[in-house]
């Protein structure tokens, strides 16, 4: 419930640190208060709302209190209108994206003193928001008919609120609006990840995933409050301005700050040393909720660090740049090496293999930020186009994931055998993706995000970088081939194998199982969207090569 | 000289045709046949669709080629420039010179006799509708590489044939290919990647992708730090494609492992993407990084030149177990080693001859392995002692044409002068013995003894292998007892050479005792059911049957081979037919596009 009004909260929150800004550091924030009362004559105080630039966020947590409530009144056999529910809400807070393309939008501004907004609308949150949005809508369209089994009321107005804070997180100019839109994206993650009643894995996945999580935002709000402290603002910009000239006292402070920040925004990440939480996770949690975890929740992590680090620590390039790029080349490392050490026949080992390629994907995700620190900002776009082509495919494989799950419970690899004879449409797809992933033609999109990555790192002179990621490349393709090849074996053999496992299953193979309705779609969605940017990677390379702030 | 004027925009469509036709042939080969074109039945439909398609660019191919302006072939021509990804400055830019018009007219000849012979000898294995999709994607790959002038397209066109030969190997190939396909695909992959990062630094460095920029540049937009590094990384990935000695290990395996078709094109088309960027992109782009590593390629290659032969001879031993086709992998080791030093001598001559070597190499051992192939279906296995062993007259004796074309494969492989082989040995050791400027000259005049010692050894075991496979080992060893072919163990092959023409190896129609059916008629009907199936009736064969008659050439396989050996004799009678195509535009990409 906190959750839900968090998105509020965070836009209420918004307000305080104008004023607390305007008077020198340690000047009392209640004076302040009282003074926004007192002093009739001094511009207004109270900030300026663009409805508009907030609607999509705004919507979403709208939406969430409405399927909330809702629930209360709907019988039971209607309940599957929430979720069309909360699908028509996700669509018209994308379609509310068209009028903000432009990028030039601000709102939350402080009225008086320095030019700082809380609430930004650039191309990179324009972005950012529709690959959120887009993956919580897709999420939805996985997760429509799994949850007969799950409390329906429950679990939409937890995904809606999560991927509200989702959406207000790229937006946020000012480090609580940010601390405040991260907590709002993850706190419903935890319930989701255990709201599979009396499982004992996922009630585990949860707990994990919530320790490691709270983990990550103390020690950030701690790194948050050392560099208030320090600067005396909370404005990204503002810190950025301030950290150049940080009284020598404070010093120490503003490093510890901006090193704690970044280690709880490489929890967040999953990055290297702190991504032991994310396998466990995933395989714990309902399928969706695996595939909106390894797509929103990593787009969250990462907006989130590079706000912090582009925008707010620029001067400390020469600190976290070094720092990212060698957890980028750790991550990805560990990633693969642990997804090539996966056994086929391990049950769910899928979504396992799924989850550490999303943690050597995170590594790749991490090195255009770290490039940026070396060369200019721009870097961050081939982040941001490797983000976007990831989401489509990697959501893409979870939805064949999910699929394969309806016949096969035990989602292990060795199920995927075959599966251009009973499905040839799913395993051409799954197929597609993983190629994608891998980054090897046909799945042109994934091979050129993998370019910009790599051209990001030639350019910043990172060479070093760039060779790590290469041997991380031919790691990866390794096992996505494998996974790929079998699709296309013969099915000999692999029934016998899994037949007496699953004490149900025989008596439903014969008959061909139907895929449901919005399973297909999502499917359909992911690989033409996947096809056409292979057509046409433009769409999402161009931002690449532009400023996106 | 142009033969017949054809206007540019038509020469335009026709090379973006060429690319982009067998793409759309392979999707359309997974969809079901519209009505009209069912065919017999979906198998021989989707075969006969490959055949179309690749018929079709291969006419497209000679048009163009006889389109192209021979009086210019050092100038771009049919050029298509348009902008695709402008992020990366990715542009579809197409074209052809003398150096590319015969690789790209000898791919889309040899795919469309790989996919004619499938059409009368189904490969092995699943469904044929895969088979004929990956054989089009791979062609349109390689087409593609030929015919690209962007790094970053070049190298998408270089990885798109990766996936296709996978399969290709993996699920059609015999014994042992599934770790074949997993080699094959990780030693390139890992090259390629490294490759990539070369190409990024030289793109981002000098500021264009643009091969033809590039190339007029002549490496001056690039410091010489920057060009050996970029040398280094793409050389490295294009050696392991060509493939160079220490990096050759992959290329047995996948070739032996491979099925005919598979062979052929990896043999004829594939390896030459490797020498084919060594002479478009590192040698133009990077003239100074070339310098450096011109001596070390050349040490590899006369290394691979002498290691690949002496390899041949070691399989071609009696009693070595040696595998035919592995032998003939390993000879293009050493063949593709001559290739390599023609280009590591940087100079017109050594390059001409490494091209011409390249187009020699893919029609002969591209005809080496159809025979092969061939021999191996007849046979059940490729083996040479079994073949050598067994067969007393061998191939002479049995399928008299057959053997005549296994010879004279072989001696066209060997570099008999005449023959297509010859001149291109002979123009790279004339480039070794006087290198370019800056160049060793003793290194290399040692490189060309050895390299010289080198076709001695080829010429060696290729006699070797034409004396024991077509004449048969003349102290026969006692003739096995029929007691061993009536077990039941029939599947063991090898061990029951005397009965060849059991069933359980698959025959061609004509092999069988009552030839009734032809050649044309039933392919498709041709026993291609496991020999498990049809073992029974083996113990119930005659006893011992005197080694009788193998099939010999079918009409589909004259038809096949006909072309490449025509062009062999072609190309060793006539050499100034490929030599006039690429020595302009050889000397304009050495010159830095000066001339």
């Amino acid at each position: 419930m906190t959750a839900a009004l968090g998105a509020t909260a965070g836009t209420l929150i918004a307000h305080s640190p104008g004023p607390a800004a305007v008077p020198a550091p340690g000047g009392p924030g209640i004076g302040a208060t009282a003074g926004s009362l007192a002093a009739a004559d001094a511009p207004s105080l109270v900030q300026s709302i663009d409805w508009l630039a907030i609607a999509p966020p705004t919507l979403t947590a709208l939406a969430a209190l409405v399927v909330l409530v809702a629930d209360l009144f709907l019988p039971a056999p209607r309940k599957r209108l929430l979720g069309y529910g909360a699908l028509t809400a996700l669509a018209a807070a994308l379609a509310l994206l068209i009028p903000l393309r432009a990028g030039d939008r601000s709102t939350f501004c402080l009225t008086t003193g320095v030019q700082a907004c809380s609430y930004t609308v650039d191309h990179f949150t324009v972005v950012i928001q529709a690959l959120v949005l887009g993956g919580a809508f897709l999420t939805v369209l996985l997760s429509l008919d799994d949850t007969r089994r799950l409390p329906a009321g429950e679990y939409w107005f937890l995904l809606l609120a999560s991927a509200s804070g989702a959406a207000l997180l790229p937006a946020a100019r000012d480090l609580a609006t940010l601390v405040v839109a991260l907590e709002v994206a993850s706190l419903p993650a935890f319930a989701l990840v255990g709201i599979k009643r009396g499982d004992r894995r996922s009630s585990e996945a949860a707990l994990k995933f919530f320790l490691s999580s709270v983990v990550a935002t103390a020690v950030m709000l701690l790194g948050v409050s050392f560099v208030y402290a320090s600067t005396g603002t909370l404005h990204l910009t503002e810190i950025a301005a301030r950290l150049d000239d940080v009284t020598p006292v404070l010093d120490t402070l503003a490093k510890t700050g901006v090193t704690l920040t970044l280690v709880g925004f490489a929890f967040k990440t999953a990055a290297a040393p702190f991504h032991f939480w994310v396998p466990d996770t995933y395989v714990g949690a309902p399928l969706p909720i695996a595939a909106y975890l390894s797509v929103v929740g990593k787009a969250v992590g990462f907006s989130g660090l590079i706000l912090v680090t582009v925008v707010a620590f620029p001067s400390y390039a020469d600190v976290w740049g070094p720092a990212l790029a060698v957890l980028a080349a750790l991550t990805m490392t560990v990633g693969n090496v642990a997804a090539v050490r996966q056994r086929a026949d391990r049950a769910r080992s899928a979504v396992r293999l799924l989850a550490w390629s999303s943690v050597a994907q995170a590594g790749y995700l991490l090195v255009p930020i770290a490039a940026a620190a070396y060369s200019s900002d721009e870097q961050i776009g081939s982040t941001v186009a490797y983000a976007l082509m990831y989401a489509v495919v990697n959501l893409g494989a979870f939805a064949v994931a999910a699929l394969v799950s309806r016949t096969h419970p035990g989602n292990r690899l060795t199920d995927y055998r075959g599966l251009y004879a009973t499905r040839p449409l799913a395993a051409l797809a799954l197929g597609f993706f993983l190629l994608c992933l891998a980054g090897l033609p046909p799945g042109i999109i994934g091979l050129f995000a993998k370019v910009t990555v790599f051209s990001a790192a030639v350019d910043a002179g990172l060479g070093w970088l760039a060779v790590v990621m290469a041997v991380n490349v031919v790691i990866a393709l390794y096992y996505y081939l494998q996974w790929t090849a079998s699709l296309f074996r013969t099915p000999e053999g692999a029934p016998e194998t899994a037949a007496p496992d699953t004490g149900e299953e025989p008596r439903a193979r014969p008959r061909r199982f139907r895929a449901p309705t919005p399973l297909t779609t999502a499917i359909v969605l992911t690989a033409a969207a996947g096809i056409l940017l292979s057509g046409a990677p433009q769409a999402v390379l161009r931002f690449a090569s532009v400023s996106l702030f | 000289m142009t033969v017949i004027d054809i206007s540019p925009s038509v020469m335009q469509f026709l090379l973006a045709f060429i690319v982009v036709g067998p793409l759309l042939g392979a999707v359309a080969a997974l969809l079901p046949a519209p009505p009209g074109l069912k065919g017999r039945n979906p198998d021989q439909a989707v075969l006969r669709h490959g055949v179309t398609v690749t018929g079709a660019v291969l006419i497209a191919a000679i048009v163009l080629a006889v389109g192209f302006d021979h009086d210019h072939p050092a100038t771009m021509q049919a050029t298509t420039d348009i902008s695709w990804i402008p992020a990366l400055d990715v542009r579809i830019h197409l074209g052809i010179d003398g150096i590319s018009l015969p690789l790209l007219v000898l791919t889309a000849l040899l795919t469309f006799l790989c996919a004619l012979y499938s059409y009368f000898k189904p490969p092995a294995g699943p469904s044929p509708k895969a088979f004929v999709a990956l054989v089009l994607l791979l062609e349109s790959g390689t087409l593609a590489t030929f015919a690209v002038l962007d790094l970053l397209l070049f190298f998408l066109a270089f990885e798109m044939v990766l996936i296709p030969m996978y399969f290709l190997i993996n699920r059609w190939g015999g014994d042992q290919r599934q770790a074949a396909a997993w080699k094959f695909i990780l030693y390139t992959l890992l090259g390629s990647v490294v490759m990539l990062l070369g190409l990024l630094l030289v793109g981002l460095k000098s500021g264009t992708f643009d091969m033809v920029a590039l190339a007029t540049d002549n490496g001056r937009g690039l410091t010489t730090s920057v060009q050996v590094i970029a040398v280094l990384a793409i050389g490295l990935g294009l050696a392991v494609k060509t493939p160079m000695w220490p990096l050759h290990s992959w290329l047995p395996d996948a070739h032996t492992a491979a099925p005919t078709v598979g062979s052929v094109l990896l043999a004829g088309v594939l390896l030459k993407m490797g020498t084919y960027g060594f002479v478009r992109i590192l040698l133009p782009a990077a003239p100074d990084g070339m310098r450096t590593f011109a001596p070390y390629l050349a040490a590899f290659a006369v290394v691979g030149i002498v290691y690949g032969s002496l390899a041949c001879l070691a399989l071609a031993r009696t009693g070595a177990k040696g595998d035919l086709k592995r032998l003939i992998a390993y000879s293009s080791v050493g063949h593709m080693g001559f290739v390599l030093l023609g280009i590591a001598t940087m100079t017109p001559t050594g390059v001409n001859g490494a091209l011409f070597a390249n187009i020699a190499h893919g029609l002969i051992t591209g005809l080496l392995f159809f025979l092969v192939g061939a021999v191996k279906d007849r046979y059940g296995t490729a083996d040479l002692d079994t073949l050598a062993g067994a067969t007393g007259a061998a191939l002479y004796g049995r399928a008299p044409r057959l053997g005549a074309l296994l010879a004279f494969a072989a001696v066209a492989s060997l570099g008999l002068p005449g023959l297509a082989g010859f001149w291109g040995e002979m123009l790279t050791l004339f480039g070794a013995y006087s290198p370019a400027e800056g160049l060793s000259r003793p290194a290399f005049r040692t490189f060309m003894a050895i390299g010289a010692f080198g076709t001695l050894l080829t010429a060696a075991y290729m006699l070797i292998v034409v004396r024991r496979v077509c004449m048969g080992e003349h102290a026969l060893p006692a003739r096995t007892t029929p007691a061993t072919t009536p077990t039941p163990s029939a599947a063991s092959a090898p061990d029951a050479p005397q009965a060849p023409a059991a069933p359980g190896t698959p025959q061609p129609p004509a092999a069988t005792p009552a030839p009734a059916a032809s050649p044309t008629s039933g392919p498709l009907q041709a026993p291609t059911t496991p020999g498990t199936l049809q073992a029974p009736p083996t113990p119930g064969a005659p006893q011992a049957p005197p080694a009788p008659q193998l099939a010999d050439v079918q009409p589909y396989e004259a038809a096949a081979w006909t072309p490449l050996v025509a062009l062999t004799v072609l190309a060793g009678l006539w050499p100034a037919v490929l030599l006039g195509l690429t020595d302009p535009a050889v000397q304009k990409l050495l010159s830095g596009g000066k001339s």
